[in-house]
């Protein structure tokens, strides 16, 4: 079979700007300079990874972020990446985007991939579960950024802890009715990993329902139950307080029993689910791409429009369009590229 | 009949068959998000009638659906109209409003 383009001798003078350094980033990289192009990752912060950077192990294998990490920036070695880099003016002229960094320098690219990714909700929000206002009230990454360090003055010696799924997630009070994804199984494989450090303590995990819709999920959650003894109740928390000890008082119905009960912690986890990347509302103005009802990065359908958006030469890739997992991330990537490919031969 | 010492016991099944959804699809005209729970359970935990009576309005509208109309009207008696289920409802189901519709069609059915 003959190839369709016959014009990949000009692949290596075709810029392809990336817009974040995560996953999606430096997969879509990767692909791109393997198909001979020339991708530039510009990065706001001063190390690439994302939130990848401070994870510690990843569900459902409990293998370490930082090896998966090592692996995505070993394959783009050759790429040029701009650390500590805003972008603060991006220009379409006919074919090309003429971009300008903050540190003032410019250059022109033919295909814009956005990999701006997502935040973490900010717990703070929903003031009755008490982040920021008791002390032993903990975020998924702040427990994460413990399992690295082993240095949270909070967590010590917790004899009882919970968990409380879709925390900004599945909510109208917030503005977010999706589901975050990543949370149930993050919350299982943390519990586990809890159990692990404390074997003494109980574990209880509040969902509504446990989405546990990958490959291995499932096993996490027996896992989670068999070896680990961890405690699922179905309902969502309505309140956190704290009595005279210090100590957290929950509220929540056990739905499946009907009856509403109260606990006492030593620690509670709150599964921060995901928002568009703050920093995307101002790519998004330059290049005039609008956000969908949930906040993300509108593409073009959900099925096979999923890489492109409505202007052209503008791509996206990864958790700027909604919440994703790491294989949806890095297998997304490694379309948009391809749909890279195919727009650059064809122009 | 000759008394053997046992007998038959009623099924405790729902008969959705024999169900009667006349009043309640009355009700879900006039309240559409009323088919929006998800069963989270907050309105529950945060029921200040809840902690001492068994209402729940989650509860409410689940035997209303089944047909189970008039352990539904018991609890709705011990609602105390606080409003903390609509403050806190994670699908922002108008619950007030839902209580005085059943209060109102449930017992315009009665008479």
């Amino acid at each position: 079979m003959t190839p369709s383009y016959d014009n990949t001798y000009t692949m290596k003078e075709r810029n392809v700007l990336i817009i974040g350094g995560g996953p999606a980033g430096m997969e879509a990289a990767h692909q791109l300079k393997q198909l001979g192009f020339n991708p530039i990752i510009v990065e706001r912060n001063d190390k690439l990874g994302g939130h990848l950077a401070q994870w510690d192990r990843l569900f459902p294998t409990s293998e370490t972020a930082e090896g998966l990490l090592e692996r995505l920036k070993e394959n783009i070695k050759d790429v040029e990446v701009r650390l500590n880099s805003r972008i603060t003016n991006i220009e379409k002229n006919a074919e090309t985007f003429h971009v300008t960094l903050s540190n003032n320098k410019n250059f022109d690219v033919d295909a814009v991939v956005i990999c701006t990714g997502f935040d973490l909700f900010n717990a703070e929000k929903k003031q009755e579960y008490g982040y920021g206002i008791y002390d032993r009230v903990i975020t998924n990454a702040e427990l994460e950024e413990y399992f690295k360090t082993h240095n949270d003055k909070r967590i010590d010696e917790p004899q009882r802890i919970g968990f409380v799924h879709c925390v900004g997630s599945r909510d109208i009070k917030v503005n977010n009715t999706y589901c975050s994804k990543v949370c149930c199984a993050t919350a299982l494989k943390q519990a586990c990993e809890i159990k692990d450090e404390f074997p003494d303590a109980d574990v209880y995990c509040f969902y509504m329902d446990l989405r546990m819709f990958g490959k291995g999920y499932e096993d996490l959650y027996l896992k989670a139950q068999k070896d680990f003894d961890i405690k699922c109740v179905r309902g969502r928390v309505c309140e956190v307080s704290e009595n005279i000890e210090g100590k957290l008082v929950i509220k929540a119905e056990d739905t499946l029993l009907g009856t509403p009960m109260k606990m006492t912690l030593d620690l509670l986890v709150l599964m921060c689910g995901m928002e568009k990347s703050k920093g995307a509302d101002e790519i998004q103005k330059m290049l005039n791409i609008e956000s969908n009802k949930d906040g993300f990065i509108e593409n073009l359908g959900a099925f096979v429009g999923m890489n492109k958006t409505k202007e052209k030469g503008v791509f996206v890739a990864g958790a700027c369009t909604s919440p994703k997992t790491l294989p949806d991330t890095i297998a997304e990537a490694r379309s948009t590229a391809m749909e890279v490919y195919h727009y650059l031969c064809n122009n | 009949m000759i008394d053997f010492g046992f007998s038959i016991s009623k099924s405790s099944h729902i008969q959705m068959d024999d169900v009667d959804l006349k009043t309640f699809k009355k009700l879900e005209a006039l309240n559409p998000d009323i088919n929006t729970c998800m069963s989270c359970g907050l309105c529950t935990a945060t029921c200040s009638a809840g902690n001492f009576t068994d209402v729940s309005f989650r509860k409410i509208i689940l035997m209303l659906q089944r047909g189970k109309d008039k352990e539904a009207l018991q609890k709705v008696k011990r609602c105390m109209m606080c409003g903390k289920c609509m403050m806190i409802c994670s699908r922002g189901i108008n619950t007030r409003n839902i209580l005085l519709s059943i209060t109102r069609l449930y017992n315009e059915e009665e008479k």
